[in-house]
């Protein structure tokens, strides 16, 4: 890491560096708060580029549902300004600080957006990709453009505000972001089913799905994971817990849930928590809360929902792992604690089979700066991406090595 | 509306791209020459452009389309993908000098999977095809442009298109997992799955919505949802647009966001009402029909709050739906909204601005003073919850000069939705019809970073050329960097 750190104070200010910087082969490593500097490869550049002068609420317009700030605005300072208006960021922005073995409450719009993070109810609302409306950037060419709009309808233009979200800051620098606001839900629960095996779960949480119930979240903890709970329920259930998060007017989440016990009555016993103890199990999964407070590699599973169960079964057979599915099986967290490179070989390969991508989420700097971290991508796709790095950032900026070892 | 100039070189190969094309696309009628028969592909859902295409080829395969382009690509021939060519801005629109790709063959359904909830189908099948291949199963697609029933989901793709559910359940691109493409140089890539998200840049976002000059698209998987238990609408008059608008923006205070947000103003109410008998109100200003869907007991309770909130905003009629008929009737009229605009004037002309809701009182009175001022009448139908404004201008094309008075006016009613902070196209797409007023929106380097992005997929611009964007830079200009050398600026910045 350098310790030369250069703080812009305006866009044209920022213009003129990244423009100097790309004649004269400097590179950033692009920083708010720096909450999320685990994830991604590490990033060796010549200088620390402070965004944090890009902070604060310009407009905010309730009845709009948009909202646009600053980039490094702090999540908390949004957080806040919706709740007055009973909104929220309705995919679920996880905090993965104790994750990270860092603080809880850290982290800015831009670097969630960036890393386009979405919790649980990335099920049925979208992740943060879905959310980002429009944003103004200065590429590493030096260029400030705008794109997208501040309503929550527009296809004027190529839909760059997407490809800002998850590019880890390897095309442009934020300076400002618009994103949709939805309503906060009136009441939330939570249906659980007891002791059932992985296999099992996928089913169950596939049957909820299929129904017409709007389940908006669908978690399953093994063993491990729910005796790791703050949640009675889960920590003392001696067993594995299915969780079905259902949300909306109350008189209609009352019914959802009974009807929901019913119809997963023959998978196994059911349980429903309310209001609190329903809001932490949500936040524990949402931020991979049973993996925290320890370093051992965590990949993130993305795959057919269908394929979640047999893909990690298949992964445990050569690796000591231990999962946390979400999103109905749509993602695993699996942690590993055995193999060589956190298991790279034996977790790509089972994944890649299942038609999904594996990314190491944490891990050791060391590990994270040898291997790709993100899944790799076949040879054409990977040749477009390259030319989409050089679109914004022919000289190669901004966050060099953090997305993957060729850009 | 000028379109690029004719490549006089490239339309003297004819015959020799034609036996390429007839190399690569063997089947009888696979490759289109005859005059008459180039004349079904002339235009697209927006009339007023007519253009014959130099040649049509209708690929079968993936591979035939990667081959076809390849070919284009290094001959430097342009090319024009066309779906069903519903498209309202002119997308599809063929150019003189360019092969128009029609992938209408690629219409079969691959795979329904239930435990994933998702669909994989050839880019030809029709948006309402999808939902007609899950319905038995309680499930559909939820993305409902107007014109579904012909629509193709690779058009869906291209357009990012919409319709009147998409405030709840999103867009094309909130509903697709993944596609197959090929781009200009013939390279067949996959981008996404059947799971949510992906590991590095966002292309699957990028492409859609990007008019068919990134790529074409051969394969498509979407989610599909369960259809809601049920549905209830009420029909909801209004004395002014301020009270129509207060009542959406009360109703989205109160956290309640309906599966269906839709207004008339009084023209479109009254052109709706004469045509189809649906029985709204003459008597007011603004009409809202609001549906909300879900469980049952939910729908009861929310169709309770929605009326009271109404009543606060003043309405002075209140209907509320009691049978999926007397539902079906309210939108009866909403739904014929174009064609019955299309009976009392010999054309019109559909606009698509998107404005933030507030804003709607003064842009409407806008309108009514441009409409004096043009001579023109307009009727207004408006997806209300998300501020997606559909203005319908009409005239009369048999009148010399009209049809440019229509596009004038039509210009003016855009450039004033980004004057209030708005866009200049909700679902439609920017195409030909939008395409010289991108700069009313964007500066020339917002334009410019777009254009980047289009080198990186299409170098030679060979990919549906003058869609979109005004002026084509060459990619080699755009890939000029700023000269600045010397010390690095702003020495004094603070550095730790």
């Amino acid at each position: 890491m350098t310790n030369q750190r250069y703080k812009p104070e305006n866009e044209a200010q920022l213009q003129e560096l990244l423009a100097w910087a790309s004649q004269n082969a400097m590179t950033f490593d692009l920083s708010g708060q720096g909450s999320r500097r685990g994830l991604g490869r590490p990033v060796k550049a010549d200088a620390v580029l402070d965004m944090t002068a890009f902070s604060g609420i310009r407009s905010y317009e309730a009845a709009e549902l948009v909202l646009t700030a600053g980039a490094a605005t702090p999540l908390s300072e949004i957080t806040a300004a919706l709740h007055e208006k009973n909104q929220q960021l309705s995919f679920d922005p996880p905090d993965l600080g104790p994750f990270f073995g860092q603080e809880a409450g850290q982290g800015t719009l831009g670097g969630l957006i960036a890393c386009n993070l979405a919790g649980p109810r990335r099920l049925s609302a979208g992740a943060a990709r879905d959310h980002t409306l429009g944003v103004s950037a200065v590429s590493g060419r030096g260029d400030l453009f705008k794109a997208g709009g501040k309503v929550v309808k527009n296809v004027t233009g190529f839909d760059l505000p997407k490809l800002m979200a998850g590019s880890y800051g390897t095309l442009a620098a934020m300076t400002e972001i618009t994103v949709k606001v939805l309503p906060a839900a009136e009441k939330s629960r939570t249906v659980l089913v007891m002791g059932l095996d992985d296999a099992q779960a996928v089913k169950a949480m596939s049957v909820a799905l299929q129904s017409e119930h709007e389940v908006s979240s669908a978690a399953h903890l093994p063993l491990a994971a729910a005796r790791a709970s703050t949640v009675s329920y889960l920590s003392e259930a001696g067993g594995a817990v299915t969780a079905i998060r259902i949300e909306g007017p109350g008189p209609s989440v009352v019914h959802r849930c009974a009807a929901l016990r019913d119809l997963l009555g023959s998978f196994g016993p059911t349980e429903e928590l309310h209001a609190h103890n329903s809001r932490t199990l949500w936040q524990e999964v949402r931020d991979i809360t049973p993996f925290a407070g320890t370093s051992t590699p965590v990949w993130r599973l993305l795959l057919p929902p269908s394929k979640a169960a047999g893909t990690v079964a298949a992964i445990a057979r050569s690796l000591d792992v231990q999962p946390l599915y979400d999103r109905g099986g749509g993602l695993v967290w699996l942690e590993v604690r055995s193999g060589t490179d956190a298991g790279m070989a034996e977790v790509r390969a089972a994944v890649s089979a299942a038609g999904g991508q594996a990314a190491l989420i944490r891990a050791p700097d060391e590990l994270r700066s040898r291997v790709a971290v993100f899944h790799p991508q076949p040879e054409p796709l990977a040749r477009l991406s390259a030319r989409v790095k050089e679109a914004f950032d022919p000289k190669g900026v901004l966050n060099p090595g953090r997305l993957c070892a060729e850009f | 509306m000028r379109m690029p100039e004719p490549d006089a070189a490239v339309i003297g190969r004819r015959p020799s791209i034609v036996e390429a094309l007839r190399a690569i696309c063997p089947e009888p009628g696979a490759v289109i020459t005859d005059e008459k028969e180039l004349r079904v592909y002339e235009c697209d859902a927006l009339m007023a452009y007519r253009q014959l295409p130099m040649i049509v080829v209708l690929p079968s395969t993936t591979e035939q389309v990667s081959r076809i382009l390849r070919y284009c690509h290094e001959n430097e021939v342009k090319v024009v993908p066309r779906g069903s060519g519903t498209s309202l801005s002119g997308g599809a629109l063929p150019l003189a000098d360019a092969v128009t790709i029609g992938m209408g063959k690629f219409n079969r359904i691959l795979e329904i999977d239930y435990d994933d909830r998702c669909v994989v189908a050839q880019p030809g099948v029709t948006n309402l095809g999808i939902t007609k291949a899950v319905e038995h199963k309680g499930f559909y697609y939820a993305p409902d442009p107007s014109s579904q029933i012909a629509c193709s989901i690779g058009g869906n793709v291209a357009e990012n298109s919409g319709g009147v559910h998409c405030l709840k359940y999103g867009l094309t691109t909130n509903n697709l997992l993944g596609i197959e493409m090929v781009l200009m140089n013939g390279d067949i890539i996959r981008l996404g799955g059947r799971h949510q998200d992906s590991d590095g840049y966002d292309l699957l976002g990028v492409v859609t919505g990007s008019e068919g000059l990134l790529g074409i698209v051969t394969e498509v998987t979407v989610r599909i949802l369960r259809k809601p238990a049920t549905a209830r609408a009420l029909l909801m008059g209004f004395p002014s647009n301020e009270a129509g608008g207060d009542c959406v923006a009360a109703i989205i205070a109160a956290g309640i966001i309906p599966g269906g947000l839709e207004m008339m103003d009084r023209p479109a109410i009254k052109a709706a009402e004469d045509f189809v008998h649906a029985g709204y109100p003459l008597d007011v200003e603004a009409l809202l029909i609001c549906e909300l869907d879900g469980p049952e007991v939910e729908v009861d309770h929310l169709i309770e709050r929605v009326s009271e909130i109404a009543r606060n905003s003043g309405a002075t009629s209140i209907r509320i739906s009691n049978s999926e008929e007397e539902r079906q009737t309210f939108w009866a009229g909403r739904k014929a909204a174009f064609p019955a605009v299309g009976r009392i004037s010999p054309d019109y002309l559909c606009m698509d601005g998107t404005i933030p809701r507030r804003r709607l009182p003064e842009v409407l009175t806008r309108m009514t003073e441009l409409s004096n001022q043009y001579g023109l009448r307009v009727a207004n139908v408006f997806h209300a919850g998300d501020g997606n404004l559909h203005p319908l201008i009409l005239f009369d094309a048999n009148v010399p000069g009209e049809l440019e008075k229509a596009e004038a006016f039509g210009a003016d009613i855009l450039t004033l939705c980004v004057e209030v902070g708005g866009v200049l196209t909700g679902e439609h797409g920017v195409g030909v019809e939008k395409r010289d007023l991108m700069g009313s929106m964007f500066t020339e380097d917002d334009m410019k970073q777009q254009q980047r992005l289009k080198c990186a997929f299409d170098p030679q611009h060979l990919l549906n050329p003058g869609k979109v964007f005004p002026t084509l830079h060459r990619c080699a200009e755009l890939g000029k960097l700023h000269v600045s050398g010397g010390n690095i600026p702003f020495p004094n910045l603070p550095r730790f």
